[in-house]
């Protein structure tokens, strides 16, 4: 009985155009196991578990829930068999409260009262408290998180898919995520867990399937295999270090000055009293949970969003009043995380968005008339130099891969030699020789004497390259400390908001 | 006479104008409300109510039967808006120019349908009599005595209202608005909901149409929606998408209009013209008011209001 | 079943192909119509399209006109094309035209009748001020109040009707001849007639201009920076944002320069064609200019040939009124229908249709 599978899956094969997303991929989910489904971005894990969820149908392969055939054609019916799913993104809608978030994800919700009482009950339950009259748009990261992970458990989930649930949480919030899971695994539940975090599986999971680029490289016990074991299986081959060698110097190049600015969006965070300074030469990290100020501290900083005068000083001038291109002719230049539609406009050539943000810095524009054939030159240029993979600079921006998209992105603002370069997770869904160059090349542009802001909530990667860390948490900007010897726990305080006093304190 | 007796004297039959003056705004703009909460934007109202105003008028004289009228209305409108419904949500065109081709064809379209019917008067639609309301001092007058159309776009206000605020469907139908992303995560048609009211939005203008050809004016005449439904799109704004305020709007302006008629018959010394293009004066007021400001109309917009969607996968 | 598939690059080709396939499918549609409503169908495509160019019998009189009709279209479609092109939607050149005009023929009336060359470059910048701060209504209230462009643009359409009307019966008529709406006719006053500047072609002052706004909206839209900030707004608005494009500054462009065209449009109109104001002076070239702007794609050189297009479709739909008793609302029936048919073929732009392979799933 026990070896019966509760979910098999054999051969399961996803072809899009241009991409193989799945190819041939077999394997089984038992009933009482966690079960990581691991692999970089872009390795078809997504994929996968959209056809187990019923969104997408399997090109070839067959699945089967208890032995009997499971061709799930839309999320109801595999809600109705008993899978639940927590998506990364895109599945709470802001306007609308808990309770009615709720019960869009259940297929048959009781009465509103009855509804309201039982979401209490289950949140209180699992340690993960909510309050079914809120608005969603009002609520934190993980609070949002735990909306989506009480709309699957008031369903009575035999398999719980979990989509990179901890992206979003501080490291104590992850431990109750934990106790959780580890709590309805104990009850019977199944579950299967996406992640490209190594330590958190070798921490929860009892059994790993590693994809690799959409094909199933091998299933094993994480806790059998060491973090490096697990990484070469997932990226293939050993990866580049970037190399450092801190070249920080006490001569202030960027400083904000106690600014305290309103998000433009409704459900978007103020920043509130923020201050710091970048020495040049210098990685200055910044971490936080997705959604405590991020988009708007790179606008405060790339001049969308302007402030007073003296909240921001570059070289000594105040610029807080100056728009983008006065702060990018000063030599600050900034990436944004959004990609597409952001940082680029994804229907517009590369040579386009070149001009983008080098018109005036690189002299493509002469008289308001735009040089042509020199912001061609200069995209090709970026793209040689930074081994951006695309057949030219004609080829429109969102053709381009993730990586290869960054990698121009990036490439452009480092090409025109800023002083300051604020980037926001410039590693965010890119596969990991792209993510490793870009590091390398921030890293470089420091050694050259050029200082960084680096927004991102990927720890690893601040640990890996900044010299100072701070953390933002709810539009405050905690104070930097020196990265070395900083340990996860004195992190996870500093995120957590328990502000510096309490660091100091542990500290003492 | 007392002040009380000459007021009433006054005031009866001016509220019962206005409400009549008020209904076939309130009738498109609630049908549009429900379109602009599944996330769309059809700015061809304008183009589905002279639609609908013709195609009512066509069948009452026609049939003779002002109640099939008002169905016919309902229908052709609705399926001008298919035509809507196919451009943007499975030939994925652009929401704003498709509404405007939308109104540039519906008033060709019903010019043309139209051109037999110029100067014929149609069947009369019966005032309803409500046994002792209408004998009512005052109110009875005002607010009892008028035709089955009016209290049935107040009931359909108060329906659209019960169906998005309790019921399921109503909920989706928000969802959908919202998020449309996570509305398909989750397994909702969104194209379907969006279709099924943009159909809705399309029948409702229709109505709205028809009420001015048979109950208002009653006559056909090319163009005489004058804007209506461009007006009915404001009221949607002023609404901040909530159907009862929709009444409001629809009250207020349908106040404007008849005082407005009512000073161009006292004969007041502004020329006509200069009357007549009060209500769209005021129109552009309101819609200022309700959109600047830090507790913006805009604000209340549904999410997904106007973006396409095009599911992947 | 069909399938619909997002092109990783928008196709060249079709971009070219979509407007003439649009064509095609409204001659077709068209044909049906007109068959439904008793008439040849290719007696009357034929009588609209080919007709006024290559007919002995009229030709003579509608190949002029094709200039005379096309230079309004044309001129205020390059602003809406501008505006469209950036997301801002000024659907009101109808109103503008209007004011444009008024202001024009304004300034013609009040210095009537005294001789000057200085008359009608004055009323040439009347015009183009009219419609200029016509425009700037909706610009203003978008960017101090954030109200709706679309909605306040249009709304003005009906109130310049309405000045339009008091104009004609009030303020502007002709004091002269009692009785009759409408102003004096500016054909008899040569200081302020846009008359032809070579007789029997149609060329006026109102196509020259077209032609140079053409000329001026290629090098801006495709030379300048600030036609690749149009652009970059109306395709990634946060884009446009993050590469220093001040939203505000880009609507009272995009508005200004629309609102000018039309009421350039206005004013050459009401000097030479249409000779007065009067209460039927707006015919909805204000309108029929937002299908000539997508069916030339945005693109100026389209936009020449759309408005020539256009242009023959009015001239062919009078003549095809006049020889076959078509209703003239058929011809509004027969445009709108281009421009559904062309933003239904434009999905072929941009995505590719597939024919889905049957599900394997067992």
């Amino acid at each position: 009985m026990s070896d019966q599978p509760l979910l098999s899956l054999k051969g399961l094969t996803k072809a899009y155009p241009g991409v193989v997303a799945n190819d041939d991929v077999s394997f089984d989910i038992r009933p009482r196991e966690v079960h990581a489904l691991l692999g970089e971005n872009g390795a078809g894990k997504s994929t996968l578990v959209k056809m187990i969820y019923g969104l997408v149908r399997p090109d070839s392969g067959i699945m089967a829930w208890n032995g009997q055939p499971y061709a799930p054609d839309n999320p109801a019916t595999a809600r109705q068999t008993g899978v639940g799913m927590v998506f990364q993104h895109f599945s709470l809608f802001d306007a609308l409260d808990v309770a009615e978030n709720i019960a869009l994800g259940m297929d048959d919700p009781p009465p509103r009262r009855q509804l309201s009482r039982s979401i209490r009950e289950v949140s209180q339950d699992y340690g993960l408290p909510l309050d079914p009259g809120r608005l969603v748009g009002e609520l934190s990261a993980g609070e949002r998180q735990r909306v989506e992970i009480v709309r699957c458990l008031l369903q009575n989930p035999r398999l719980l898919i979990m989509d990179e649930p901890t992206s979003v949480l501080t490291p104590q919030e992850v431990d109750i995520l934990f106790a959780t899971l580890r709590k309805l695994r104990d009850e019977g539940t199944a579950i299967l867990y996406i992640s490209h975090k190594l330590e958190e599986i070798r921490a929860l999971c009892d059994t790993a399937t590693v994809l690799r680029q959409g094909q199933k490289v091998a299933t094993c016990d994480p806790r059998q295999k060491s973090a490096r074991e697990l990484a070469e299986m997932m990226v293939g081959k050993t990866l580049h270090q970037p190399e450092r060698d801190t070249s920080a110097s006490d001569d202030i190049v960027l400083e904000m000055r106690n600014l305290t600015l309103r998000s433009a969006h409704l459900f978007g965070t103020t920043l509130k009293d923020v201050s710091f300074a970048l020495r040049r030469g210098e990685v200055l990290g910044i971490g936080g949970v997705a959604g405590n100020g991020q988009d708007e501290l790179l606008a405060a900083l790339s001049g969308e969003a302007r402030s007073k005068r003296d909240a921001l000083r570059m070289l000594g001038e105040p610029v807080g009043h100056l728009g983008p291109n006065a702060r990018r002719a000063m030599g600050l230049l900034a990436a944004p995380e959004e990609r597409l539609g952001h940082a680029a406009a994804p229907d517009m050539s590369l040579t386009e968005n070149a001009l983008l943000t080098a018109a005036w810095r690189q002299k493509l524009v002469r008289n308001g008339f735009v040089n042509w054939p020199r912001a061609q030159g200069f995209a090709e240029a970026v793209i040689t130099r930074f081994d951006v993979r695309t057949p030219g600079p004609h080829v429109v921006a969102r053709a381009l891969s993730g990586g290869n998209l960054q990698k121009f992105v990036i490439g452009r603002e480092i090409s025109q030699e800023p002083e300051v370069l604020v980037v926001n997770q410039p590693t965010w869904g890119v596969d990991a020789s792209a993510a490793a160059a870009i590091r390398q090349a921030l890293l470089d542009l420091t050694a050259r004497g050029g200082a960084v802001v680096l927004i991102s909530q990927d720890l690893d990667e601040i640990m890996e390259i900044a010299d100072r860390f701070a953390a933002l948490n709810e539009g405050r900007l905690g104070t930097p400390r020196p990265t070395r010897g900083l340990t996860m726990e004195e992190i996870g305080l500093m995120l957590g908001g328990a502000g510096d006093m309490e660091v100091a304190h542990a500290q003492a | 006479m007392t002040g009380a007796e000459l007021s009433s004297i006054a005031l009866a039959p001016l509220i019962a104008a206005l409400m009549i003056a008020a209904t076939p705004i309130m009738l498109a703009a609630i049908g549009e409300l429900v379109v602009e909460k599944s996330g769309v934007l059809n700015l061809g109202v304008e183009g589905m109510m002279i639609t609908g105003a013709v195609c009512g008028f066509v069948f009452a004289v026609q049939t003779s039967n002002p109640y099939l009228a008002m169905l016919g209305a309902a229908a052709g409108a609705a399926v001008l808006a298919l035509v809507f419904a196919l451009l943007t949500q499975v030939l994925m065109a652009n929401q704003v120019a498709s509404g405007l081709a939308l109104t540039l064809f519906g008033l060709g379209l019903s010019a043309l349908i139209g051109q037999g019917y110029v100067g014929i008067q149609p069947p009369r639609t019966p005032k309803l009599d409500i046994p002792v309301l209408s004998d009512l001092p005052f109110l009875g007058r005002a607010v009892f005595s008028h035709d089955y159309m009016v209290y049935l776009s107040l009931a359909l206000v108060g329906a659209v209202w019960y169906f998005l605020k309790y019921t399921r469907a109503g909920l989706i139908l928000r969802a959908v608005g919202e998020n449309h992303d996570a509305a398909h995560a989750l397994g909702y048609r969104v194209r379907r909901v969006r279709i099924l009211a943009i159909a809705f939005g399309g029948a409702c203008a229709g109505l709205g149409g028809a009420y001015l050809s048979l109950i208002r004016v009653p006559q056909w005449t090319e163009g005489m929606t004058a804007g209506a439904g461009w007006i009915a799109l404001a009221l949607v704004v002023f609404a901040s998408w909530r159907p009862w305020r929709v009444v409001l709007g629809a009250y207020l302006f349908g106040g404007i209009l008849v005082l407005q008629l009512t000073l161009q018959v006292v004969g007041v010394r502004i020329p006509v013209e200069y009357l007549a293009m009060s209500p769209y004066l005021i129109t552009i007021l309101v819609l200022v008011i309700m959109s600047s400001g830090r507790a913006r109309a805009s604000l209340a917009a549904p999410g997904s209001l106007n973006r396409p969607f095009f599911a992947s996968g | 079943m069909l399938r619909l598939e997002k092109r990783p690059q928008p196709s060249k080709a079709w971009t070219w192909a979509t407007p003439l396939l649009a064509v095609a499918l409204t001659m077709v549609a068209g044909g049906i119509l007109f068959a439904l409503l008793g008439k040849d169908p290719f007696v009357a495509i034929r009588m609209i399209f080919f007709d006024p160019l290559f007919s002995e019998q009229f030709g003579a009189y509608s190949r002029p006109q094709l200039l005379i009709k096309a230079a309004p279209l044309i001129l205020i479609a390059i602003g809406l094309a501008i505006g469209f092109r950036a997301g801002v939607w000024n659907i009101g050149a109808e109103g503008q035209y209007i004011i444009g005009a008024l202001c024009g023929a304004g300034v013609a009336l009040a210095f009537f009748p005294t001789p000057g060359w200085y008359i009608f470059p004055l009323m040439i910048l009347a015009g183009a001020a009219g419609g200029f701060a016509w425009a700037m209504i909706p610009a203003i209230l978008r960017t101090k109040f954030n109200t709706n462009e679309i909605l306040v643009s249009l709304l003005l359409v009906y109130v310049a009707e309405r000045i339009l009307a008091a104009m004609s019966l009030g303020l502007m008529r002709n004091p002269d001849i009692a009785g009759f709406p409408g102003s004096r006719n500016l054909r008899h006053y040569p200081s302020a007639h846009n008359a032809e500047i070579i007789a029997g072609t149609g060329m006026h002052w109102g196509v020259v201009a077209a032609f140079i706004a053409v000329i001026f909206a290629y090098i801006l839209l495709h030379r300048h920076i600030l036609g690749f900030q149009v652009r970059l707004a109306g395709q990634a608005p946060r884009a446009a944002r993050f590469a220093g494009v001040a939203p505000t500054r880009l609507v009272i462009l995009c508005l200004g320069i629309s609102g000018m065209l039309a009421g350039l449009a206005g004013m050459f109109e009401v000097s030479g064609p249409a000779g007065q104001v009067n209460i039927d002076f707006a015919v909805g070239y204000g309108f029929t200019a937002i299908i000539v702007a997508f069916l030339g794609r945005l693109h100026p050189v389209g936009i020449v040939l759309a408005g020539l297009l256009m242009a023959l479709t009015y001239i062919g739909g009078e003549l095809a009124q006049f020889m076959l008793r078509l209703p003239s609302a058929s011809i509004q029936v027969f445009q709108g229908m281009l421009l559904f048919f062309l933003l239904a073929v434009d999905l072929l732009t941009n995505y590719r249709i597939r024919f889905a392979r049957k599900e394997a799933t067992a």
